[in-house]
């Protein structure tokens, strides 16, 4: 049996699983249900100074459903935590004391002033609670009082205010990014620069879920009017993957601390995200869509698929797959992939006929000898997937590798030698000596 | 149906009427499958795969588009999905409730092919054209009136159909039925649990708000209408007949009292006021092996007949009822017995009390031969349901010519005689489907058009 127990930054929990900061971490009665039901950590719902923020008192969230109303993109307008600081602050001493084998980090958003930090960082460190997280990330409401991804989306200030927390707190420091931001890679490095101890990515995208046609105004809206929100949930998780992977492969960063967050739903969005890097996750939408009991799931999965891969614990894997991400440069050009249709598994809805032949390459047959039957023609596939996309059963098609013979497509042999755009008769920067 | 203690009369012997109380009545002649409420419709419709040359489409003898149809009621567009499927099939209301979709379109779903549950196509089909014909949202409007004038005989879905579509062209049409109610089979066939809420009539008045429609109904054609006056009177004629006889049983005593033909007594269900007053009897036979034979057995079994037998003379696979009507009515209460004729039938005081069939089996080339062994089923009534046939005297001594028994006709369903188009079930080859009778309205209207057009 695998063991899932996490230590991030020194801080232990019994697995790798937090709650992210965010509604369901917002006050005693969610947290200790949440650790009840298993969750191994919690980072609590972002403190300010008082006088506390107030909510919009018409809807907060709204959402983006696939055809069969699963909720895949979520937003909100919510601002940071709408109680008095010292209310959050007992609860938080209390849960911790209930609670000491659980991670407990406590989120902060106060003004851009060394002052500001300088204050609350004492009491919160006073609570007892094993590290902080600097929300840099909100994109809306406080973002407006030059907070949260106004300050995420500066470098400088990044940096300026890791270095305040950890001059003035002996609790771990970790950054959380707004991924509103053109390369995400910066404001790492400022985070590292700073002192930081980490960085947790990412905090929710800007985004309007929706149009009400009726009214003529964005959803969610108060009122008649909306504003935009901080987009999450299934549909963010391939942005966050990229900028976690950025990160961890970037020379300046890489092996730096990252928290993984972004659309984690189940055991493998959680796997993926650590083997890109995340030496652990921190999961909101899901809870927020299905309740603290996925926790069950998640755990069990990740542990099941640990002792079936040989992992005993999740440092084994964690980062794995950073070596094979590299830039579009180094791809092997020479490998030759066709698409395969398993027939027997084919119950011939013939999408990945008309895409192809619709929008891409004219590589799927129809009809074959009158009957209807979809079949690569590999004189016209370009290996390009599309079809593995849209196919409704899984693995009924899948990219096969070709080692022997002649492409029909090229006339080129499958087995040439591994060469990139960098040594291509195409490039104009081309070296003689392909760069790996 | 099995819910209610025995009461006296429910086991009343003999033929009787009121055998049950009127919420079992109710209850038994409710609607087979709902209208699907918004949120069913919505989760069944993202079952659609949206394939590419639809297999289901194909496999629809009207050929609507149901990929397109589906995808309109998942994005909310519920009129623009009516209109994709009237577009094809005039008649889709009824055709959602009486195609035997699991041999059809169900059948074609990839997604049976996939999960053995195909995508309920026949009710995402209610659940639109429903919606349009409760809002009265009609599609189509007539063109400029053209001068010429057709003559449609017989207002089932084949003349429901034809008509429609040359009033659209701005023909004048003349629909001339021979009952009181139009519709046709939708009126007077069909087992009334599967069209409940008098929606046959509601169909035909949202076709015929087309407008250019003549009505005149209780109008038989031979009888008060002939053929040839109409061929001198009009510029084209749809025959659109059906099929106006039951098949006969050829043994001793088929005549006695309580041996009827299932097809009067399904309309005599359809057009009760009070099902209550319907008698049925205790022990019930019904010969035959088609939806016929199927829609009398299930609905006598609803009227509080206790024991309902189909006798059919060859297998399960052989009988024209799809497997599901065949469970259907099992699943009711009613025993299906196979491989067996029957041989006669014994009466006591002028009315028949039991029935004999011989058993049969096929010999070498398939005809079937009576095994020696014979069995005797107690029957208060015999419902005979061993197929239709076409009055052709209907047709008078215009020379229209007949293949098998009905009418000829060629891939447009014309006749042979220049300007009498026919369809339906009274054609040769006809499939005996609602579904198909709408096509062959619509192929013969699209030939009827050509035809006036190019002056004809």
């Amino acid at each position: 049996m695998a063991d899932l127990r996490s230590e991030f930054l020194g801080v232990k929990s019994p697995n790798p699983f937090w709650l992210a900061s965010a509604p369901p971490t917002d006050r005693e009665t969610n947290v200790v249900r949440a650790f009840k039901a298993g969750w191994g950590g919690v980072v609590w719902k972002t403190l300010g100074e008082d006088p506390h923020v107030v909510n919009v008192n018409g809807p907060r969230y709204g959402a983006i459903h696939s055809g069969d109303r699963r909720l895949i993109g979520f937003n909100n307008i919510e601002l940071i935590t709408d109680r008095p600081l010292e209310t959050n602050l007992q609860e938080i001493k209390k849960v911790k004391r209930d609670w000491p084998d659980r991670a407990m980090i406590v989120s902060l958003m106060v003004p851009c002033e060394e002052e500001s930090w300088k204050r609350i960082l004492p009491l919160v460190e006073d609570t007892g609670a094993d590290g902080i997280e600097l929300n840099f990330g909100c994109p809306h409401g406080m973002s407006e009082r030059g907070m949260g991804s106004a300050v995420g989306q500066v470098p400088d200030y990044v940096e300026m205010v890791a270095r305040w927390c950890k001059a003035h707190t002996r609790m771990p420091v970790i950054v959380k990014l707004t991924p509103n931001i053109t390369d995400i890679r910066h404001p790492a490095r400022a985070a590292k620069k700073g002192g930081a101890d980490a960085v947790s990515l990412i905090n929710t995208i800007n985004s309007i879920v929706g149009v009400d046609l009726d009214r003529m105004a964005p959803e969610p809206h108060t009122d008649g009017k909306g504003t935009h929100g901080g987009y999450c949930g299934p549909a963010v998780k391939p942005i966050a993957m990229n900028m976690v992977a950025e990160i961890a492969r970037d020379p300046d960063t890489h092996g730096f601390p990252i928290s993984g967050i972004g659309g984690i739903t189940t055991w493998r969005d959680a796997a993926e995200f650590m083997a890109l890097g995340a030496g652990n996750v921190q999961v909101c939408t899901a809870a927020m869509t299905y309740g603290f009991k996925i926790i069950e799931e998640l755990t069990d999965g990740l542990s099941k698929w640990m002792d079936e891969k040989g992992y005993s614990s999740t440092d084994q894997f964690v980062g794995s797959a950073v070596p094979n991400i590299t830039d579009w440069q180094y791809l092997n050009l020479n490998y030759i992939a066709k698409a395969r249709i398993d027939q027997d598994l084919c119950i011939k809805c013939g999408r990945c006929h008309i895409v192809c032949e619709d929008t891409s390459h004219q590589a799927i047959t129809n009809m074959v000898d009158g009957v209807r039957r979809f079949e690569v023609i590999d004189a016209e596939c370009v290996g390009c997937n599309l079809c593995v996309s849209v196919c409704p059963v899984e693995n009924c098609i899948t990219m096969e590798h070709q080692t022997d013979g002649v492409d029909p497509r090229t006339g080129e042999r499958y087995d040439k030698p591994y060469a990139n755009w960098t040594t291509h008769p195409n490039n104009p920067n081309r070296v003689t000596e392909a760069a790996e | 149906m099995s819910s209610t203690p025995v009461t006296a009369a429910k086991a009343a012997s003999g033929v009787a009427s009121g055998r049950l109380d009127a919420d079992a009545y109710a209850e038994n002649f409710s609607d087979l499958h709902p209208l699907f409420e918004p949120h069913e419709a919505l989760v069944e419709a993202d079952r659609c795969y949206f394939c590419y040359d639809a297999p289901c489409v194909q496999a629809c003898p009207t050929g609507i588009d149901i990929p397109m149809f589906i995808r309109q009621i998942a994005t909310g567009n519920t009129l623009g999905s009516a209109e994709t499927i009237f577009d094809a099939n005039i008649l889709g209301g009824m055709c959602a409730r009486v195609c035997p979709t699991e041999t059809l379109c169900e059948q074609a779903c990839v997604r049976h092919e996939a999960e053995e549950k195909p995508v309920r196509i026949g009710r995402l089909q209610r659940y639109a054209t429903d919606h349009a014909i409760r809002e009265d949202v009609q599609f189509y409007e007539r063109k400029d009136p053209t001068g010429k004038h057709v003559a449609v005989v017989g207002a089932g879905p084949a003349g429901l159909a034809c008509a429609h579509a040359l009033a659209r062209e701005g023909h004048a049409v003349t629909l001339y039925d021979a009952k009181k109610k139009l519709g046709g089979l939708n009126e007077y066939g069909i087992a009334a649990y599967k069209t409940v809420d008098d929606f046959a009539q509601k169909e035909v008045d949202y076709i015929l708000a087309i407008g250019g429609i003549e009505l005149k109904a209780g109008v038989a054609l031979g009888r008060d209408i002939h053929l040839a006056t109409l061929q001198d009177d009009f510029d084209a004629v749809f025959l659109s007949l059906g099929m106006g006889g039951a098949n006969d049983l050829d043994i001793k005593d088929a005549d006695l009292g309580g041996v009827h033909d299932a097809i009067d007594f399904i309309a005599d269900i359809r057009q009760a006021p009070d099902l209550s007053a319907l008698p049925v009897g205790r022990s019930v036979v019904v010969i035959g092996g088609g939806m016929t034979a199927i829609d009398i057995a299930s609905q006598v079994k609803r009227l509080g007949a206790e024991d309902v037998t189909i006798v059919y003379r060859r297998g399960a696979p052989d009988m024209k009822a799809s497997e599901f009507e065949q469970h259907l009515a099992q699943t009711t209460g009613v025993r299906i017995k196979h491989w067996a004729i029957p041989k006669e039938i014994i009466g006591e005081g002028g009315r028949v009390r039991s029935i004999v069939f011989d058993y049969v089996a096929p010999d070498a080339g398939g005809a079937l031969t009576p095994t020696g062994e014979s069995f005797t089923l107690a029957a208060d009534q015999v419902f005979k349901a061993i197929g239709q046939n076409f009055l052709e005297d209907a047709l008078g001594s215009a020379g229209v010519a007949l293949k098998r028994g009905r009418i000829a006709v060629d891939a447009d369903r014309r006749t042979n005689l220049e300007t009498v188009w026919a369809g339906g079930d009274c054609i040769e080859d006809g499939l005996d489907l609602t579904v198909a009778a709408v096509e062959d309205g619509k192929i013969a209207a699209r030939a009827i058009n050509a035809h006036l057009a190019s002056g004809g």
